[in-house]
């Protein structure tokens, strides 16, 4: 059990959180604290990966500073996660990079960026600003790609399995064939629905500001949906691909096309109205944390569609290898920094989420057992 | 602070919810409306931001409340607590208002709370804000300046100027600010200890005061001696017992301390004083404050065993724990051989029976000067743990009378033709004394609205 600055503050927040409960209607946070009397960091990273981030109860908060108890529930949910987003990398010591997010993932954008058009340009050498008869494959053949994004994306893989298993452990859950499936249906759906941007009553989340918006609820969607179809138009290329023998380029209107498109369209929107909202927030409720994590996430998502959809216009002119370079050498780095930066997010809130579905249907808490509650 | 304007159609001193309510009403009927909040913007809304509900009166169910809570029920309750200390004309026209109080706050943006466990978990007879009176607060006050009331906060009246009963102007430090109409709702005295002592006499120095600290009555005392006709006793108030290491103002709920039933309370001398297995909660916690206010230094200590622990709501503080009864006299300030003496004095004396903390178990003592009635189990599984308590108080009775019309009536017998008092200020007139759940915020929604409409009818020469 790690005892830090930030598990104290949330501990000292929880506590009266506790004693007052006005805000229980607003979220899973105050209604899995309600089903306990201590607050341990096992207790708290899973109550810091309840918190949306909504900021409701910030806003309505009769203690909020300049009170002298100085209550900032969503601030100190931030400021824990952004420690035990640490806590939980794998391997361990690449948990530090989550204390200067923003910095390291701009630099290797930078490193990554130049490495593929400095290699894409050595390996093409005259060819890099010619069209091609097979669009980008003519720059950078399959296989080569398919080699490197493999490697890549196995220890991307590897490293967010070995995160989550450490996660799921502190979560007291068991093994995933024993879990209670009806309770997991819930939190799935309570997390792809963004039940809990809602604010509670379906008047959305105080974000930017005070007033009850649905603006960043919808944003999300866009962003989370668009991820997907993005992911869903790769998948399918492949499929296409090897099942098929039905190598890229493809037309308008195939799986691939329609997938990316829709997908890199919500994938530019979506990030680039939250990143919008975000220079708006207060800053309160975000606590003093690493505000580059978060922006650094959204900016690579904006560039990965917004030079995937660059890639398909120019794709048979002569500027398809440096947008090939450019778009390549940014999904690259989203990869690399999925386990290690905002990307992660998602794992953690949706573990939480099931267990608090199950917390919720028995009544009773299943992490965080204390001692001191067994009856005489 | 500079007003836009040196004149306005409804000026209103106080921006809780009945101030609130009562611009918005006035602007909607097309009054220039002023607001002049006394705290400074973080702690706007008086006591608002420490509430969390309010009682409508409804037949069927309404909005988040199931079943019917009729005017018969509800008349029934409020006797019980005031005995009969209320107007009942005012009291009954505040219970009928009440229905409608519910839709009016969602139109203007105010969240309520859904059940938690679904439609088996409605509550009956009182809705709750989503998060608490501050999300109100913040709805009110967004919606208020959207519809143009120009909102001034830092604003505490200074003095007012009424000549035979009608308001002129008032003043707020050298600014002065003339209007057709007036709505006084600038709350209750409790957080003004100096007016407490008047009272009290010197222990309300020893009193927490768990609401805003602006709360300091400067405009009840203008109006009283101004000729306006008091309504309520001075030494009426909200009291209950709460953790005396709360905060000295502000506190709000979560310094309760809900666990008298459970255990013993004894005094700075280690001597029990009142049954403390009398009643439920409501009722405990209404009394309390009082029994606390009457001992030595207005302090009291509940001592709990091992068995109690997590069998009620958790308080703000951590309690002071101790392996025997002697070392935690020590740590709380207490002689020793003194709690012992209680404590074996009460131990001996529990009679045997079933407990039970859902209903009066009739588990009791017996033989002592004072007895414990019901929930009585023997202290004798170590830790041991002691909460401090101290006389907390929530609000006070004492204010101006008003008629149906919220208007505020002089003590010569005539009633002022353009002041009107909303809230904390008049609730005495239909709360006399005793108190029950959201009744505050009930008699200031109503009255809000009373006060805004006859206040912006008058301004207007409707």
């Amino acid at each position: 059990m790690r005892s830090t600055d930030k598990t104290t503050e949330a501990a000292r927040v929880m506590t009266i959180c506790n004693a007052c409960r006005y805000c229980e209607g607003h979220c899973a946070v105050f209604q899995a604290m309600e089903l306990r009397l201590e607050f341990n960091s096992d207790t708290l990273d899973y109550l810091a990966n309840l918190c949306h981030n909504c900021g409701a109860c910030y806003h309505n908060c009769q203690y909020a500073p300049p009170h002298e108890f100085q209550l900032n529930v969503p601030a100190a949910m931030a400021e824990l996660r952004q420690e035990n987003y640490g806590v939980y990398a794998w391997p361990g010591f690449m948990g530090r990079l989550f204390a200067n997010n923003g910095l390291w993932v701009s630099l290797l954008s930078v490193i990554v960026i130049t490495l593929f058009f400095g290699a894409t340009a050595i390996l093409t050498g005259a060819d890099f600003f010619a069209a091609h008869e097979n669009a980008f494959y003519g720059v950078i053949s399959h296989n080569v790609l398919a080699t490197l994004f493999g490697i890549v994306g196995g220890f991307v893989l590897l490293a967010l399995v070995g995160s989550v298993v450490k996660f799921w452990r502190t979560m007291n859950l068991p093994s995933p064939l024993m879990l209670d499936y009806p309770r997991v249906m819930q939190g799935i759906k309570d997390a792809l629905s963004l039940k809990y941007l809602d604010g509670g009553n379906g008047q959305g989340c105080s974000y930017p500001g005070e007033t009850p918006s649905m603006a960043r609820r919808w944003l999300h969607q866009m962003t989370f949906w668009g991820f997907m179809l993005c992911f869903a138009a790769t998948s399918s290329a492949t499929i296409l691909h090897y099942g098929f023998d039905l190598p890229a380029p493809y037309g308008y209107f195939s799986l691939p096309k329609l997938f990316g498109i829709l997908g890199g369209i919500g994938l530019i929107v979506g990030p680039a109205g939250l990143l919008m909202l975000k220079a708006k927030a207060d800053a309160a409720p975000k606590g003093k944390t690493n505000k580059g994590m978060d922006v650094s996430f959204l900016v690579l998502l904006f560039l990965t569609s917004l030079t995937g959809l660059c890639l398909m216009f120019v794709r048979d002119t002569h500027y398809v290898g440096v947008m090939l370079s450019l778009h390549l050498g940014v999904v690259m780095t989203l990869f690399l920094s999925m386990p290690y930066g905002k990307f992660i997010h998602g794992f953690y809130r949706l573990i939480a989420l099931i267990v608090f579905a199950v917390e919720k249907n028995d009544h009773k808490q299943v992490i965080g057992v204390c001692q001191s509650r067994k009856t005489i | 602070m500079k007003t836009r304007f040196d004149h306005y159609d409804v000026l209103v001193a106080g921006g809780g919810q009945a101030g609130l309510i009562a611009a918005i009403v006035a602007a909607e009927k097309g009054a220039r409306v002023c607001l002049l909040e006394g705290a400074p913007r973080t702690h706007r809304g008086g006591n608002t931001r420490h509430t969390r509900n309010l009682r409508p009166m409804h037949i069927g169910p309404l909005s988040v409340l199931s079943g019917t809570y009729d005017e018969a029920e509800y008349w029934d309750d409020l006797m019980r607590v005031t005995k009969g200390k209320t107007n009942e004309t005012l009291a009954r026209m505040t219970l009928r208002n009440s229905t409608e109080a519910v839709a009016w706050l969602e139109q203007r943006g105010v969240q309520f709370q859904p059940p938690l466990g679904g439609t088996l978990h409605l509550g009956r007879t009182n809705a709750f804000f989503m998060g608490g009176g501050k999300q109100l607060l913040n709805a009110l006050y967004r919606h208020a300046e959207k519809l143009g009331v120009e909102v001034h906060y830092d604003a505490m009246v200074s003095s007012v100027d009424i000549a035979d009963g009608e308001f002129k102007s008032l003043q707020v430090g050298e600014h002065t600010i003339s209007a057709k109409a007036f709505v006084a709702a600038g709350g209750g005295f409790e957080a003004n200890i100096e007016w407490l002592k008047e009272a009290w006499g010197d222990i309300a120095e020893n009193f927490l005061i768990r609401g805003t600290p602006y709360n300091r009555g400067d405009l009840l005392r203008i109006l009283l001696d101004a000729g306006a006709q008091q309504i309520g006793e001075p030494n009426q108030c909200h009291a209950v017992a709460i953790d005396g290491r709360a905060p000295k103002f502000d506190g709000g709920i979560c310094t309760r301390v809900d666990c008298v039933s459970l255990g013993i309370v004894v005094n700075k001398n280690a001597e029990r004083f009142y049954d403390e297995g009398e009643d439920f909660w409501p009722k405990r916690y209404a009394i309390w404050g009082r029994l606390v206010a009457d001992q030595p230094d207005q302090v009291a200590h509940v001592i709990i065993d091992q068995k109690a622990r997590g069998a009620f709501m958790p308080p703000v503080f951590p309690p002071v724990v101790a392996n025997t009864i002697g070392e935690l006299a020590e740590k709380i300030g207490l002689d020793p051989a003194a709690l012992e003496k209680t404590v074996n004095d009460y131990n001996a004396s529990v009679q045997p029976g079933q407990f039970d903390h859902t209903e009066l178990d009739g588990v009791h003592t017996n033989g002592l000067a004072v007895n414990k009635t019901n929930w009585a189990r023997t202290l004798d599984h170590p830790p041991y743990s002691a909460y401090s308590l101290r006389p907390g108080i929530t609000f006070t009775y004492l204010g101006v009378e008003v008629s149906e019309k919220a208007q505020m009536q002089m003590a010569n017998g005539t009633e002022s033709p353009n002041i009107f008092a909303a809230g904390e200020i008049m609730a005495g007139n239909v709360l006399g004394q005793g108190y029950l759940a959201g009744i505050g915020m009930t008699i200031g929604n109503v009255f809000g609205r009373i006060a805004g409409s006859e206040a912006a009818d008058y301004a207007l020469n409707r």
